[in-house]
């Protein structure tokens, strides 16, 4: 029988991050869905807890020269360089055909200075369609010599500030996990008024060809994504989950039910399937349907009961 | 333009040379809707390494379902499909991309080197089909050595339209470049042309055609994640300085779309 939209098999698959209501903790990542309509054919868009479309940007950028993409054991480095169409056009040529999903839609945001994510929310704000934001803080901060928002508590609780104060949406920090003490940044970011926190965004890495003695990626360093990086990921949420009081969402490798119960019960209220779209699209929807024979098997109330049911 | 995931089973395999092999497959969702100069993306393994899907040429696709590529081993993707036998499955995404944009009243010239050959057989069939073809049509088929064009040349035959073939060692046809038969066999300045192969010969062919004025359709390579939009990881540089992607942009350009370092 074909699923209906929604359909979750009579499980009780919903969550609540926050204020934003879910059918089920199953989230697409940023930069891994294009802007969900690549997978329309593909995959029952409906049936997903939410979309989260590619990092938007104030103006459009074009991002970084090829080879942007480079296969690594388990995994892929990427430096695509944050290539997108910029809130204006987002809002006009991709905004209707999301809104007709029916399907919550976060918007991924980023910038080059406090300024400019603020500017971002605010350019959001009031549009129809939307139903959280997630802020890249993995971005360099142009005025600080380059160095990472993320990865300094003052500039990542500075953006979240600066986004909570122009947005009317729930506010989700996607949090960088090339830092000493992850969860001093995630209590930093709860401090400044974020709504949720999701993690992790990609491991930075690099490649080498041997025979031509250069880097494979024209940026010389990528970000690191798949399953290569599930366990660092599933440490850094169990860390942040006992350490903040906000919903937290599980983010790296995923690619199973039983990758998402892992991160589940390591604290994470949701999951976000990455890397595994490109390898199977079919993936997030699949695992929709395994977390639902899950709570079924395992005669739970509700999903809801495994987040942080880890014993130790 | 729909796209599907679908596991195909293998029906025959080929070894054409010690490198080259011909995988065909009954895919029907994928093959009935593919069109020529459009590619496939195939998972090597079920497993996390090698993680990503490889992008194949369409080599042939029939309305009754059967799909085929043609592909050389070049490391380990292609290895792990090499020792595919029948029966095995694959699990397929396609059909990807904008293929060739055939023009029915002009005449037409195909030109291929080394695997750039491999989808010039669909495009070759979808010419010939309803006698489409005109009498000064051609087919180019170029290679390093006789390997490479030998063992396809009855393939392409098939269709009747006039076929050349050329191998840089002089070991099968004539001796030389693919494109240097455009230069000693010149094109009337209505064909068009449509080409596939190493980056080089692309580049040339486009320098020939600018020359010539001949329009002159291409597809070309890069590398890629997802084949399908997603990623934005297979960009080449366009001529006006922005970035086009391969997989839904192409991989058949217009040459004269694209940068080329001549
Ligand atoms: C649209 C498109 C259509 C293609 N059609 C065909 C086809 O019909 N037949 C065919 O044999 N090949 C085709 N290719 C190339 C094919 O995808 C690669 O050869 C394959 O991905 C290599 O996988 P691998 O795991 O064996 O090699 P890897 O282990 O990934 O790499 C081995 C070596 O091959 C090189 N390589 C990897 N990918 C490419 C590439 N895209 N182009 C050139 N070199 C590469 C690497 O740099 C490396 O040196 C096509 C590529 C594209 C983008
Ligand atoms: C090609 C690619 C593009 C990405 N683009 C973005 C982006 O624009 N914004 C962002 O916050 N994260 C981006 N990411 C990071 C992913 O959303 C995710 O955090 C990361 O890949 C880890 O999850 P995974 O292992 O499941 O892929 C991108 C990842 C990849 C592979
Ligand atoms: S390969 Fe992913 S966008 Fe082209």
């Amino acid at each position: 029988m074909a699923a209906l939209a929604g359909d979750t098999g009579g499980a009780d698959l919903r969550v609540d991050i926050g204020s934003l209501m879910l059918a089920n903790p199953v989230l697409t990542a940023s930069g891994t869905f294009g802007y969900a309509r690549e997978f329309e054919n593909l995959i029952n868009l409906h049936r997903l807890g939410g979309i989260i479309v590619k990092g938007i940007s104030l103006h459009p950028r074009q991002g970084n020269p090829p080879p942007r993409i480079a296969e690594t054991a388990c995994g892929m480095l990427n430096a695509i360089g944050l290539q997108n169409v910029g809130v204006e056009r987002f809002v006009s040529e991709k905004i209707p055909y999301l809104r007709g999903l029916n399907v919550p839609v976060i918007v991924n945001i980023l910038g080059d200075s406090v300024e400019q994510y603020g500017q971002i929310a605010a350019n959001l704000a009031g549009v129809e369609g939307i139903s959280a934001l997630e802020v890249n803080i993995s971005c360099p901060n142009v005025a600080h010599g380059g160095v990472s928002f993320g990865a300094d508590t003052k500039m990542a609780a500075a953006v979240t500030r600066a986004v909570k104060a122009a947005a009317d949406v729930p506010v989700m920090v996607k949090l960088s996990p090339n830092v000493t003490d992850i969860a001093a940044i995630a209590v930093a970011v709860q401090e400044a008024g974020a709504d949720s926190i999701s993690l992790i965004n990609t491991l930075i890495g690099m490649a080498i060809d041997v025979d031509r003695k250069k880097p494979v990626l024209a940026n010389m360093f990528g970000g690191l994504s798949g399953p290569a990086i599930k366990p660092v990921a599933l440490r850094m949420v169990y860390q942040v989950a006992r350490a903040v009081t906000i919903p937290v969402i599980g983010i790296g490798g995923i690619s199973t039910t039983e990758d998402a119960l892992e991160f589940m019960l390591a604290g994470a209220a949701a999951v976000q399937v990455g890397t595994a779209n490109f390898v199977n699209p079919r993936g997030a929807e699949q695992i929709v349907d395994g977390l639902g024979e899950y709570v079924t098997r395992e005669k739970l109330t509700s999903i809801r009961d495994i987040i942080g049911a880890l014993e130790c | 333009m729909t796209q599907y995931q679908e596991k195909a089973s293998i029906t025959r395999v080929e070894r054409l040379s010690t490198q080259t092999l011909r995988l065909t497959m009954r895919s029907p969702l994928i093959a009935g809707a593919a069109r020529p100069g459009q590619f496939i993306m195939i998972r090597p393994s079920e497993r996390h390494d090698p993680l990503l899907g490889r992008p194949f040429s369409i080599h042939q696709a029939t309305g009754s379902g059967t799909l085929q590529i043609y592909f050389n081993v070049v490391g380990r993707g292609t290895a792990i499909l090499a020792s595919a036998r029948v029966d095995d499955e694959l699990d397929l995404l396609g059909p990807l991309g904008r293929g060739y944009q055939l023009v029915k009243d002009a005449p037409a010239c195909l030109i291929g080197g080394g695997l750039g050959i491999a989808p010039l057989l669909f495009l070759a069939k979808e010419r010939s089909r309803g006698g489409h073809h005109a009498a000064d049509d051609r087919i180019i088929l170029g290679g390093r050595s006789r390997a490479d064009v030998e063992p396809l040349v009855e393939d392409y035959a098939q269709f009747g339209l006039s076929l050349h073939c050329i191998t840089e060692d002089g070991t099968f046809g004539e001796k030389g470049l693919a494109t240097d038969l455009l230069i000693t066999h010149p094109l009337s300045t209505d064909t068009v042309i449509y080409g596939c192969g190493p980056q080089p010969m692309l580049a040339a062919l486009h320098g020939i055609c600018v020359k010539s004025g001949n329009p002159c359709q291409v597809s070309v390579e890069s590398v890629m994640a997802c084949g399908m939009g997603a990623c934005l990881g297979c960009t080449v540089m366009g001529h006006d300085d922005n970035y086009v992607h391969v997989c839904v942009d192409g991989p058949v350009f217009d040459a004269r779309d694209l940068q080329w370092q001549l």
